[in-house]
């Protein structure tokens, strides 16, 4: 069995009169040390997925049905103070704004030893040893004096990796991350990606990276998981869907990338926006933005079709063309 | 592209920009940010002209100086050879005309309180008042469907639009007084990848249409591959390379320039292989003595700790790097 089955999550937002559903039912799983990434535009319901794992989803957001099982536990079942046992302790959480998880007030030494004392029977002596060694593994620089130092007093890449030294503190098995290196510069992110892939390589820590940025998620994941509108419209292993994908949208953004074109010429690209949760068009959602759309299209929502390497859920999958990007266009 | 021979369109010459400093009334002074460092560029006619470089190293600020937003603190801005930089604001207003700028945050660039209309209409009504009603509809209706924004949409109000419809209604604002000279601040970091080609798209036919040049600012090196024709990388204040995209790209010769191009992730499979720097980004309040690269830079010998490389023609791009002068690199 996975360390982490998804089944049928779905997730609702109760606005007054109108209930907003925002997850349509995903399913997906993570087997241990495994590396996930979840890719899609803003408003697919990328982050509302993973806050819904450790139940972190932002009022009125509830689980409206689904299962999500960790070591074979139903985590949507727990009570806030079952839920703290694994969350930050089992399952660490990344956000794109370290400020997310740093307190500003505290030194980092403070917040690493007090999170560690929390979930184990240490000492502070202990904890601090234990911090400093995961300082260390983060590569930041004389790790002992960083002990001291506040948030604020660190550049946007070393707060990161602040951050990611706490995630690792308790050796979780997960780790997931929303956007980690979105807000940062390229060097940057490059360093922490290449950090987090090792560690997660090392620690045999399984990883849920989520990202619009489809570089990223074929450098650091091994399966990935691409939604639109709160659905997933395709999956499989990265490299697979990368260099072959089956759903329009897939291709689309692919497609849409630079570096997928040639230089100078015009971008190929997807009409259209991600629709808001009040207006997600009937059948398959992406139907007014797509090239293959037809009468078929808007009469029932598609399943996830393939085999276990790769599936998705278009229609009309087996009329899709082979994806040819700008290598094989010169 | 470039009319070679003829006078640049834009030149930037030993553009320095320093903020604080003097310290205001009954305040202490302030610490002096260097944000822009002896700039010197061309920008000929009809180029997309990419401006790359990490956050805080002085985009944004050479953009608004060259714009006029803000006077450069030394060095001088020429547009088709006529200093601009210390106009009076009467002799400064066709160039206004000529230069316009879309910024990256079009939420923040348009006027909530106004309709697409309204906002379109605004410079034509203040710019060319001899321009009839129906003349100015006209011209707004063609302006909006060149970017692909439907002239229906007039009446409404910006919070309406998506991200990108909003920054084709910028782009379309700009165009209103057919500029020559469009600079533009990260104009598609916000948005979503299908939604940047829209932009890009968008921008790319307006320059082929309009003959419009570029200054264009990004921190996306694949935008800029894709979209540029000449680069200018800028770390810290300073200009390190500057050669044509391609060139650029194939052989990038600063050690800055070579440790960004290996950061861009790839979509291949092999992993993060990036040149990796040593230490911290330095700020722009505290700068290195000698080439502002030298604490990072793998080829930092001892003259680059104390004296300043300038920008030379080292093949096929200008460098301003110690060790490509001396043959290391
Ligand atoms: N607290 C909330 N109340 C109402 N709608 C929300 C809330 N949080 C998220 N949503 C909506 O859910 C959808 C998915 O959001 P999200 O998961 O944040 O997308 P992303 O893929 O960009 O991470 C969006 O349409 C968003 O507007
Ligand atoms: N109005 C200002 N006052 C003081 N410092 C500023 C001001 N504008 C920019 N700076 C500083 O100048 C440097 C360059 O900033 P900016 O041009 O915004 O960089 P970029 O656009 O490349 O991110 C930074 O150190 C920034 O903090
Ligand atoms: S001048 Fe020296 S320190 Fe500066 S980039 Fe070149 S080699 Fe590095
Ligand atoms: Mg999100
Ligand atoms: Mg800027």
């Amino acid at each position: 069995m996975a360390l982490l089955e998804v089944k049928d999550l779905q997730v609702e937002f109760p606005l007054g009169r109108k209930t907003l559903q925002a997850l349509y039912g995903i399913d997906f799983a993570l087997d241990k040390g495994e590396r996930l990434g979840i890719v899609g535009e803003s408003g697919a319901g990328k982050s509302v997925a993973a806050f819904s794992i450790l139940n972190l989803l932002s009022k009125p957001g509830r689980i409206s049905g689904g299962e999500i099982l960790f070591e074979g536990r139903d985590l949507s079942k727990l009570n806030d103070k079952e839920m703290r046992t694994i969350r930050g302790n089992r399952i660490s959480m990344i956000f794109q704004d370290p400020m997310m998880t740093l307190n500003p007030v505290l030194t980092i030494g403070t917040q690493m030893v007090e999170c560690l004392k929390a979930h184990r029977d240490i000492s502070s002596a202990e904890a601090r040893e234990i911090a400093i060694s995961k300082l260390r593994e983060v590569m930041i620089p004389s790790p002992e004096n960083r002990m001291d130092s506040y948030p604020h007093e660190l550049s946007g890449g070393m707060r990161q990796r602040v951050v990611i030294a706490i995630a690792l503190l308790t050796d979780p098995s997960i780790i997931i991350a929303d956007e980690p290196t979105t807000a940062l510069d390229v060097t940057i992110q490059a360093e922490i990606m290449a950090l987090m892939l090792e560690l997660c390589k090392t620690n045999n820590v399984g990883l849920i990276l989520i990202t619009h940025d489809l570089a990223v998620v074929s450098q650091v994941t091994e399966r990935i998981m691409v939604m639109y509108a709160g659905r997933v419209v395709e999956e499989g292993y990265t490299q697979e869907v990368i260099k072959n994908p089956r759903h329009p949208y897939t291709r689309g953004l692919l497609k849409a990338l630079p570096q997928e074109n040639r230089p100078g010429q015009r971008l190929n690209q997807i009409p259209g926006s991600m629709p808001a949760l009040d207006a997600i068009p009937a059948g398959c959602a992406f139907n007014p933005r797509c090239e293959f759309a037809d009468g078929d299209c808007v009469k029932a929502v598609p399943d996830l079709v393939g085999e276990q390497g790769h599936r998705a859920a278009c229609v009309h999958v087996d009329r899709i063309p082979a994806f040819v990007g700008a290598g094989g266009a010169e | 592209m470039s009319d070679t021979g003829a006078v640049p369109l834009v030149e930037i010459e030993n553009v320095e920009k320093r903020f604080g400093g003097a310290g205001g009334f009954l305040s202490s002074p302030q610490p002096v940010v260097k944000a822009l460092n002896d700039v010197t560029l061309t920008v000929p006619k009809g180029e997309a002209f990419c401006l790359v470089g990490e956050s805080g190293c002085g985009k944004s600020t050479l953009a608004r100086t060259v714009i006029g937003l803000h006077p450069p603190s030394a060095g001088e801005i020429r547009y088709r050879g006529k200093r601009i930089d210390n106009l009076s604001t009467r002799e400064r207003r066709p160039y206004n005309q000529k230069m316009q700028m879309i910024f990256q945050n079009p939420y923040a660039s348009l006027n909530p309180r106004m309709t697409v209309l309204q906002t379109l209409e605004e410079p034509l009504r203040i710019h060319r008042p001899q321009m009839s009603d129906a003349e100015i509809r006209d011209k707004v209706h063609a302006v909006m469907r060149s970017v692909g924004n439907d002239p229906a949409w007039g009446e409404r109000y910006p919070h309406e639009f998506s991200g990108g419809q909003r920054q084709r209604i910028s782009i379309a604002r700009a165009l209103m007084l057919d500029p020559e000279f469009i600079v533009a601040d990260e104009p598609i970091s916000a948005l979503d990848v299908s939604i940047q080609a829209q932009v890009l798209n968008v921008m790319m036919d307006a320059q082929k249409e309009r003959d419009l040049t570029y200054l264009f600012i990004t921190h996306d090196l694949s935008v800029v591959e894709h979209f540029g024709s000449q680069v200018a990388v800028m770390y810290l204040g300073t200009v390190c390379e500057q050669a044509e995209t391609r060139k650029l790209f194939s052989m990038p010769r600063h050690p800055y320039t070579q440790a960004l191009l290996s950061a861009i992730p790839k979509m291949d499979g092999t992993g993060v292989n990036h040149v990796k720097m040593t230490g911290e980004v330095p700020t722009a309040m505290d700068l290195p003595k000698g080439c502002v690269f030298h604490p990072r830079c793998p080829h930092a010998m001892e003259r680059c700790c104390h004296e300043v490389p300038t920008l030379k023609q080292n093949g096929s791009s200008q460098t301003a790097c110690f060790a490509v002068e001396e043959g290391r690199i």
